[in-house]
């Protein structure tokens, strides 16, 4: 059928595509700022974070309640699921100094934290 | 209870208007209820299996193992909805003259619904498992509250539920030639708003590092974690603060969509069937 051949040249495209992106990536690897994180009880340890401004940064945030939670920041456009006791690395790009705040969406009142980029 | 209910319509909202267009979409063809609502059971069930094996998804390439996993089922989801469009400009007139009872378009439509009922379980199983997963957690810390954050998440599943029918309800009101028109450019715009979100989940991978640089931040006017930015994040894949690539690849699926439809739009008995596949 037309639907196989056209499937193949759609992969085709994409892995021109991806090729192309791969290739470009390698030269603008940047070092980033690795933050510890914990959450624990409802609660993010620190509550405040900080990190210097236009470079990238590694958060790891260890999940010690046994429930899942999602880090998500507006700001940061970070969204991701952390389930109970593990935990996680959530990539954040360059940002400019000012205060981006986070919480765990499930419990959005209560766990709340801050990047503070200087 | 309310919070519960609000956290998984936010999660199901976004399946409920993909099903709600699929549903609208596939109004003419025959046996389409099987299909997409096997479509939707095989997405509840991956996605309990997904929640259950959330921490060991994650831990995989380094830790970025639920955004790749993300980017590779919307780029599945990519595919059939391209593949879905192509295919309709070929096939669609067949299926909304009269000739849609005619053995040859049942044969063909399953092809189309199958690609759909893809699209359908890859949406259900991508909102479902976080869905699996807070209700789970909220279940087994067990105490008062449980049950009522249950219900609350029922009740969510049942709002998500409702803005599937009112989708499906508002597009199925169209004449239906104009449907196909409209569909067709719902159905592509979604497809360039997936990939764009793939793209986005690249590059929360570091996988896709590639200009990466904010065109525009139109947060100020329309928040994409708005109730309307929301919805129109699922439609056709609005940000906010869209990168360099998300752009380049919202408007390469837009692009491909085109020119494929113009290559094979064609009616099927002016150029000959490549083999099967």
């Amino acid at each position: 059928m037309f639907a196989s051949l056209m499937l193949s040249k759609t992969a085709f495209i994409a892995a021109l595509g991806i090729a192309s992106v791969s290739a470009m990536s390698t030269a603008v690897a940047q070092t980033a700022t690795e933050i510890q994180l914990s959450y624990k009880d409802k609660k993010f340890e620190p509550a405040e974070i900080s990190a210097p401004a236009n470079t990238p940064v590694v958060i790891k945030l260890k999940n010690l309640d046994a429930k899942a939670m999602e880090f998500e920041s507006k700001t940061l456009k970070v969204e991701k699921v952390v389930a109970g006791g593990s935990d996680a690395i959530i990539n954040v790009r360059a940002q400019k100094p000012g205060r981006y705040e986070f919480f765990d969406e499930y419990n959005e009142k209560t766990a709340r934290g801050a990047l503070v980029v200087k | 209870m309310l919070a519960a209910l609000i956290i998984v319509f936010r999660e199901v909202f976004e399946a409920g208007l993909i099903i709600g267009i699929v549903l609208a979409v596939t109004r003419t063809v025959p046996h389409r209820n099987r299909w997409i609502g096997g479509g939707v059971l095989v997405g509840v069930l991956a996605a309990c299996v997904v929640a259950a094996f959330a921490g060991a998804l994650s831990n995989l390439f380094a830790g970025m193992g639920q955004e790749l996993f993300n980017a590779a089922i919307l780029t599945v989801a990519v595919v059939m909805l391209t593949w879905h469009n192509v295919w309709m400009a070929r096939h669609g007139s067949e299926l909304a003259g009269e000739l849609r009872s005619a053995g040859q378009a049942v044969v063909e439509g399953a092809k189309s619904l199958l690609a759909l009922a893809v699209v359908v379980g890859v949406a259900v199983l991508r909102e479902g498992s976080e869905v699996v997963l807070f209700l789970y957690g909220v279940l087994a810390a067990g105490g008062d509250s449980a049950w009522s954050v249950a219900l609350g998440g029922f009740g969510g599943l049942l709002l998500g539920a409702l803005i599937c029918v009112l989708t499906y309800v508002g597009l199925i009101r169209i004449p239906m030639r104009a449907l196909f028109a409209t569909t067709t450019v719902l159905i592509a715009l979604l497809a360039a708003g997936m990939a764009a979100q793939a793209t986005h989940f690249l590059e929360q991978a570091n996988w896709l590092t590639a200009m990466d640089t904010i065109v525009w931040d139109s947060g100020w006017l329309l928040s994409d974690s708005s109730f309307l930015g929301r919805a129109l994040h699922t439609l056709i894949g609005y940000t906010d603060q869209p990168t360099a690539m998300q752009l380049v690849v919202y408007l390469a699926i837009l692009l491909v969509t085109f020119v494929l439809m113009r290559i094979y739009g064609s009616p099927a008995k002016a150029m000959p069937e490549p083999a099967h596949g």
